[in-house]
């Protein structure tokens, strides 16, 4: 049984296949309008998350599949202490496909387990989020049309910032992507990425502190969120979060192709301004995350023998 | 310093100096109802120090975990006073059971009948991680 836990799960031909499949559901919705009819997603989200919760709900609708959600641990199970291994089994009895988001590291790998269904990671804790790397994929491949020789700059919180984890692990497996590594010291990339990823692929990068020196080079600019939650100290959280702000100004040394992506929702490190510049694509990647999720959902569903 | 010979046991012997207390608490060996000895800084020649293990049982030895501690390690296992078999030792891919995710982030930390599992991501640096959170061992 197939699950989806870490994006390293998918091969780089599985993830060209999704994206084809995307490239394809958006030019014919209707062909797949009825594609799922009769099977159904459990969304199990016990950490807050309404945009993940509902990209999974409507890409499932957008297939004619119907929805079981769970939408808060106070509202569950397992409020009463139950384990996520139970909780696992017990949903695979009325669910088809389970998408699950827990604030605990590896609790999807728990679920998939003990599940007799697919499961999906819809994010666990810090640790990863593969169908958002999907999103962020489909997005660049639509704006540049190939991830190969790409300049891509990643900003602000590369420490605690799983998405950012997950970009470059699947990025890296392309040739000529050249990295471009901006923040501040205390929310550098881990070292251990850095060894097992990049210098294990021979991938080339450079740190900086300085996103308006990096601008000019770039091709994609990845922005991230500080997250609060991420946090056990709100002192270093609260002399964190406003390090990069994003704005019209310092778009004007960009490249005129330069593609701006943040996995959302932002806080203020992009300017409301920027959201008119054609350059931005965050909103765009929302709705490839939709997309990307029906492929998955169709993928997983079909390797299963469920369809 | 004399210590005696064992008759029938395992010695697990050219532990890296300092390791032997910790592989001692990660066999269990204090659960043991049996003679145990743990030398420690022994001179040796090719290590310059080692530790040992002298057990004086006949009790299956988990190798992973000498594997985890030390693949240096060797042990011998004695029977009727003579050796009767030099066992070979590797780094074993996942470890089951022996060590805990320190990660408080870690589902391991709340699901409590969960097995904690690390695996071999790094061989040449020994580096094992947390199956669930990734987390360094």
């Amino acid at each position: 049984m197939k699950s989806i836990i870490d994006i390293v799960d998918l091969s780089v031909a599985e993830i060209e296949e999704l994206i084809a499949v995307a490239q394809e559901l958006i030019v014919n919705p209707g062909q797949y309008a009825h594609a799922c009819a009769g099977k159904k997603l459990a969304t199990l989200f016990f950490e807050p998350s309404t945009r993940t919760r509902l990209s999974f709900e409507a890409a499932m609708y957008e297939l004619g599949g119907q929805v079981l959600s769970v939408s808060s641990a106070d509202s569950s199970s397992a409020a009463k202490g139950e384990s996520v291994a139970d909780t696992a089994r017990v949903i695979s009895c009325y669910a088809d496909i389970i998408a699950m988001r827990h604030p605990k590291e590896g609790a999807a790998l728990v679920a998939a387990q003990h599940a007799t269904v697919p499961v999906i990671n819809a994010g666990d804790g810090g640790h990863c989020h593969p169908t958002q790397t999907l999103a962020d994929l489909l997005t660049i491949m639509r704006e540049k049309g190939t991830f190969n020789g790409l300049t891509v700059g990643l900003c602000g919180d590369l420490k605690f910032g799983r998405t950012v984890h997950s970009l470059i692990t699947a990025l890296s497996r392309y040739s000529g992507v050249k990295f471009v590594l901006i923040s501040p010291e205390e929310l550098k990339l881990p070292s251990y990425v850095k060894r097992d990823v990049l210098k294990k692929n021979g991938i080339e990068y450079e740190q900086t502190e300085n996103l308006e020196e990096a601008l000019p080079a770039l091709d994609i600019l990845y922005m991230t969120r500080v997250q609060r939650e991420r946090f056990f100290n709100e002192e270093d959280y609260l002399r964190l979060k406003d390090h990069y702000v994003l704005s019209v100004e310092k778009l004007k040394n960009a490249k005129p192709d330069l593609a701006v992506l943040h996995p959302l929702p932002r806080v203020n490190e992009i300017s409301v301004a920027v959201d008119s510049d054609p350059r931005a694509c965050y909103f765009k990647q929302v709705l490839n995350g939709k997309y990307m999720r029906m492929a998955l959902i169709l993928k997983l569903l079909k390797e299963a023998g469920t369809l | 310093m004399n210590i005696d010979s064992i008759r029938d046991g395992v010695v697990i012997d050219h532990i890296k100096a300092g390791e032997g207390m910790r592989l001692y608490e990660l066999l269990k060996l204090d659960t043991l109802d049996a003679s145990v000895a743990i030398i420690k800084n022994v001179a040796s020649r090719k290590m310059g120090k080692k530790d040992i293990i002298k057990i004086d049982a006949k009790i299956p030895i988990d190798l992973d975990v000498i594997g985890y501690v030390d693949p240096g390690a060797t042990v011998n296992i004695i029977r009727d006073g003579e050796l009767r078999e030099k066992r070979s030792i590797e780094m074993p891919a996942l470890l089951k059971g022996v060590i805990k995710c320190k990660n408080p982030r870690c589902i391991t930390s709340t699901e409590q009948e969960l097995e904690h599992i690390f695996k071999l991501t790094d061989r040449e640096n020994k580096v094992y991680r947390c199956i669930y959170c990734e987390t360094k061992a």
